[in-house]
């Protein structure tokens, strides 16, 4: 076996510290004031209710006919008495327990059927899946109180028939959510691991699938025990629930319907509890939400800000915009903040990109190249980013200062981006011309038919196949490699000045990335456009930028001609880099893999951050921040002992 | 059979869709593997190299039992594998196993690396309980990962980590045959070559046999022994690494490799910006390459080329009318 085991015991990675999973989560829940102010509610509400026969009340049915429709306060009888002369304050409290027995039972019935329902149509997916999900369909095909009705009334009345249809009438809800989530669940690939790890149909259903659906099911039974409660109080309240003299709170509230305005407090009561009840167990349920999936969370709906919020400490004055530069950005600095912890996602870069040059950033994932290219137009989301330093000057303007509806005006036009993943770009929902045509219009006053036929047109450039009939396909049903190659004809639409292209090739076939490579190699020399181009890929570097920056922990650490750093790399993480490839026709050439991780950046070390994966590494490399250095003519380094320093200047 | 063959695939195909509409409409049906044939030696790496929607990924479902084909047998060790697999796939997964292509997808999120790699012990080799504790060593070991790891979850893991336990998955039930479908594509280059080393590392060690599926053409040049190019569901090329990737006889191999970046290589290769990619439900007669080669004659769009050997190379075998000679 090769080297990697015989160093095995020494360089086993050390494991990151853990995180606590439990606590946090009722913490973020308890940060939450409207849904702790829900839980201590319920809370309150539940223990009353439990605590019912420990309670001094008098029976809840007993009546008195003499002291009937007492008022609140009333002695003896703290919320006064009913029509009959019933104790409210009793019947209130054994009704709520009723009530809420009734809500819960129903809500885990329903959960429990409606769940499996979704599990297996969602799993097995074809015949299954639409016979279960054409009945389900069916059940809600009647309007829902109806249906609870019709169920009561062939059951005949009485609580317990009451929350058999309640359950009933909620399983098509569980079992539609459900059923959305198993689906893609079992097209993921660890089901199919699991299938080739020995286990059965059912055992990957309820040991692989079904703990990854449990929150979801959590959270609709958070959010739909209210509204059970609220509907079994409905029933009990036609007379259909709960039978006298048994008091719930739906009964309640419909005996006291008749005195409403000679005796309020008889159904005021009553409803008040239900409010209570049903107020705090839905705010309680929306933080269980919050906490279990930070994507629904009410805040991430809204939109983000349409701009990254720019906070220099101090406005860069004095700075001589470079004539031949388009794009000049100096010593950039964003930040992520979550909580206490700030993350230096991109400290200090400088990038220049010259008419018609191509400027190529090379690292690893995690780097930093996104959020540098990103901070450029604003596009990183805020919150949690911010660009903390530095200016970006568009020939000679400072886009950290522009206005927002400038920004929106060189978004797509003078600036146009292309990303890795085209699907972050196109909409699901509408036809690729249309999207086309849009991005067309927006900056242009073209007709419909002329813009359809520049569309078509692009599309044509980009090389797919039939682009009039393309122009009526939604992104879904292109591939992975069409997609991308509508978002770089959406980026074409217009004569853009510097094209930021984020890993554009990085997801097409090697072929097309041939085309899409010199596509935009010649576009930059017709049009004199800069390019920015963001890549792992050393090889792609070579065939298309003139220069290239090593970006590593969010900084440079070496600059200089493609062919330089490719030939005689000073810092010695490029020069790992570049060895740790395989190259096309050396396939004996060993690879000689990077130890270690990169640095987390929020917590950076002082010195040099490669130094604990180097191996020139001296204590003078730990000591002080390394500074970027000039390196002969061009080119700079971030490094106290290059590779190549005795060549270079001795 | 010749002795030696361990995996033999002959004339897959597979197509998706197809068939009526209850309405009696045709439905559009996709080949996506068309007439594959491919031996597959004891103890050698294959290399398969194709563009995406190739088919490679549907000739790897194949291969370990989790799709089965349309037409076309395969063979594991004198077994019909597509039959065994409907029949009781655990036995066939204790000899044949799979890496896929996305490490933190390809593990449970919400189990830890302890159960996940327990499940192949329990339900393929039916271990008892000491036995696991020793094998799950053995195996944390083989991928030089620390034992703490085990009582993790997945997402505490780096794409290189969790990769390397979606291959210590695979090793665990001691298979004969893996398939590894484009196991380092999600991986930065620095942890790429760690995966690869430890790949290469775990073949010597168990005698593995390996099926490595790539659109990387450098990649699949290091670790594979003979290698097979796809081209719209067919194989085109196939022979020793060495000579294909030295003188490719396809144009489509010779295109590929023309087109492959490597660092210092300034110009790429680029077709002619009109030539138009074969579309999968309208599929072209003859050869599927035609359209986009620049060697195409009339007989290309009239007859499918079959895939022949080169006149004095037994071994490398090209599925072209009119093949390069002796680049
Ligand atoms: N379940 C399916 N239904 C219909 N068509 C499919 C299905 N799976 C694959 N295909 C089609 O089969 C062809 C081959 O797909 P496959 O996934 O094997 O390609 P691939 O070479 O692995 O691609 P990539 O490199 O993108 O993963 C494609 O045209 C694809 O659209
Ligand atoms: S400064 Fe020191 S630790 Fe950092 S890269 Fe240079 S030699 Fe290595
Ligand atoms: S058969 Fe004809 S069209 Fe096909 S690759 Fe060969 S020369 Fe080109
Ligand atoms: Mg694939």
């Amino acid at each position: 076996m090769s080297e990697t085991t015989a160093t095995a015991p020494a360089r086993r990675e050390k494991l990151p510290k853990r995180k606590r999973g439990r606590p946090d989560s009722i913490r973020l829940l308890l940060n939450n004031a409207l849904a702790t102010a829900g839980l201590v509610v319920f809370v309150l509400i539940v223990l009353v209710a439990v605590a019912a026969p420990l309670l001094p009340l008098p029976d809840p049915d007993a009546t008195a006919p003499a002291n009937r429709l007492l008022r609140p306060l009333a002695e003896g009888h703290l919320l006064g008495t009913d029509a009959l002369g019933r104790d409210i304050l009793s019947r209130l409290i054994w009704g709520t327990q009723v009530s809420l027995a009734v809500g819960v039972s129903a809500t885990l019935i329903a959960a429990f059927f409606g769940s499996l329902i979704g599990l297996v149509a969602g799993y097995a997916g074809g015949r299954i899946d639409t016979l279960l999900m054409r009945g389900i369909d069916m059940v809600m095909a009647f309007p829902y109180i109806l249906l609870a009705l019709a169920i009561v009334a062939v059951l005949g009345p009485g609580l317990l028939n009451a929350l058999y249809a309640i359950a009933v009438v909620n399983i098509p809800f569980f079992a539609r959510n459900i059923r959305g989530i198993a689906l893609g669940l079992s097209r993921r690939e660890f089901v199919d691991a699991a299938r080739l790890s020995g286990k059965s149909n059912a055992q990957i259903l309820f040991i692989e699938v079904l703990p990854n659906v449990l929150p979801v099911i959590i959270i609709t039974m958070s959010t739909t025990i209210g509204w059970m409660i609220l509907e079994t109080a409905g029933l009990s309240f036609l007379g259909l629930g709960a039978q006298p003299p048994q008091a719930d709170l739906g009964s309640m509230l419909g005996e006291g319907r008749k005195i409403l305005f000679t005796a309020p407090h008889v159904s005021v009561i009553p409803g008040v509890m239900i409010f209570a009840l049903v107020m705090s167990i839905n705010l309680l349920g929306d933080g269980v939400r919050d906490v279990l999936d930070p994507r629904l969370k009410s805040g991430a709906l809204t939109r983000p800000v349409a701009r990254t919020a720019v906070m220099r400490d101090q406005v860069p004055g004095g700075i001589e915009p470079d004539a031949e530069a388009v794009l000049d950005v100096r010593d950039l600095k964003t930040e992520f903040r979550f909580g206490g912890d700030v993350f230096k996602a991109v400290g200090g870069v400088d990038m220049k990109v010259g008419q018609g040059e191509c400027l190529g950033i090379v690292g690893e994932s995690g780097s930093g190249k996104s959020v540098s290219a990103m901070s450029i137009m604003g596009l990183v989301p805020t919150p949690p980013g911010r660009i903390t330093g530095g200016v970006a000057l568009l020939e000679g303007e400072d886009l950290f200062a522009a206005s927002d509806e400038r920004i929106r005006q060189l978004r797509g036009s003078a600036v146009s981006h292309v990303f890795q993943d085209p699907l972050s770009t196109l909409h699901p929902l509408f036809t690729v011309g249309d999207q086309l045509v849009e991005a067309i219009q927006a900056h242009a006053p073209l007709s419909g038919s002329a813009a359809r036929k520049k569309a078509a047109d692009l599309l044509k450039t980009v090389r797919i196949p039939n682009p009039a009939e393309r122009l009526k396909s939604y992104p879904h049903e292109l591939s992975g490699g069409m997609r991308q190659r509508v978002c770089m004809a959406m980026a074409l639409a217009h004569d853009a000045r510097v094209i930021i292209a984020d890993e554009p090739t990085t997801a097409l076939d090697v072929t097309v990335q041939a085309q899409v490579l010199s596509l935009l190699d010649t576009l930059r020399e017709e049009r004199n456009a800069g390019i920015l181009f963001i890549t792992h890929d050393f090889g792609v570097v070579s065939a298309i930028c003139d220069r290239v920056a090593v970006m590593y922990a969010g900084q440079f650490v070496e600059t200089g001609t493609t062919e330089e750093i490719l030939t005689s790399p000073a810092h010695p993480y490029t020069a790992k880099l570049i060895d740790c490839v395989p190259v096309l026709g050396e396939p004996e050439r060993r690879l000689d893999a990077i130890g270690g991780r990169p640095p987390v950046v929020n917590d950076l070390p002082v010195g040099c951050a490669f130094a604990d994966r180097c191996p020139r590494a001296g204590d003078d490399c730990r000591a002080a921040p390394i500074p970027l250095t000039e390196f002969g003519e061009g080119r700079t380094v971030r490094c106290i002992h290059p590779l190549n320093a005795e060549a270079e200047h001795g | 059979m010749d002795d030696g063959v361990l995996l033999s695939i002959d004339g897959a195909e597979r197509v998706f869709g197809g068939g009526r509409t209850i309405f009696g409409g045709k439905k559009p049906a996709v080949h996506a593997v068309q007439d594959v044939t491919i031996d597959v030696r004891k103890g050698e790496t294959l290399g398969i190299v194709g563009e995406s929607g190739c088919g490679k990924s549907t000739l790897a479902r194949m291969i370990v039992g989790l799709d089965v084909p349309t037409g076309g047998r395969i063979t594991f060790d004198g077994r019909d594998l597509a039959a065994e697999a409907g029949k009781d796939l655990r036995r066939l997964s204790r000899d044949v196993q799979y890496v896929f292509q996305d490490p933190v997808a390809s593990l449970n999120p919400r189990k830890t690396i302890r159960t996940i790699l327990e499940a192949p012990l329990i339900h393929l080799l039916r271990l008892g309980k000491p036995e696991r504790e020793k094998r799950l060593s053995e195996l944390m070991d083989a991928v030089n990962l620390a034992p703490e790891f085990l009582d993790r979850y997945p997402h505490e893991f780096s794409g290189g980590q969790a990769q390397r336990i979606g291959i210590a998955r695979a090793l665990a039930a001691d298979p004969k045959l893996i398939v590894l479908d484009e196991p380092v594509s999600a991986l930065d280059v620095s942890v790429q070559a760690q995966v690869l080393n430890i790949l290469d590392g775990l073949k010597e060690r168990f005698g593995l046999t390996y099926v490595f599926i790539s659109h990387d053409l450098s990649v699949v040049e290091s670790v594979s022994d003979r290698v097979a190019v796809m081209y719209f569901g067919r194989i085109v090329e196939i022979g020793a690494g060495r000579s294909i990737f030295r003188t490719p006889r396809h144009p489509y191999t010779h295109l590929l490799l023309e087109s492959a970046p490597a660092p210092g290589r300034k110009s790429l290769l680029s077709e002619d910006a009109d030539t138009e990619l074969p579309d999968p439900y309208n599929p072209p007669p003859g050869c599927a390459f035609y359209a986009r080669c620049p060697r195409r004659t009339d007989i290309c769009n009239r007859q499918e080329p079959p895939l022949e050997a080169a006149p004095h190379q037994e071994e490398q075998l090209a599925a072209c009318f009119n093949p390069r000679e002796g680049a």
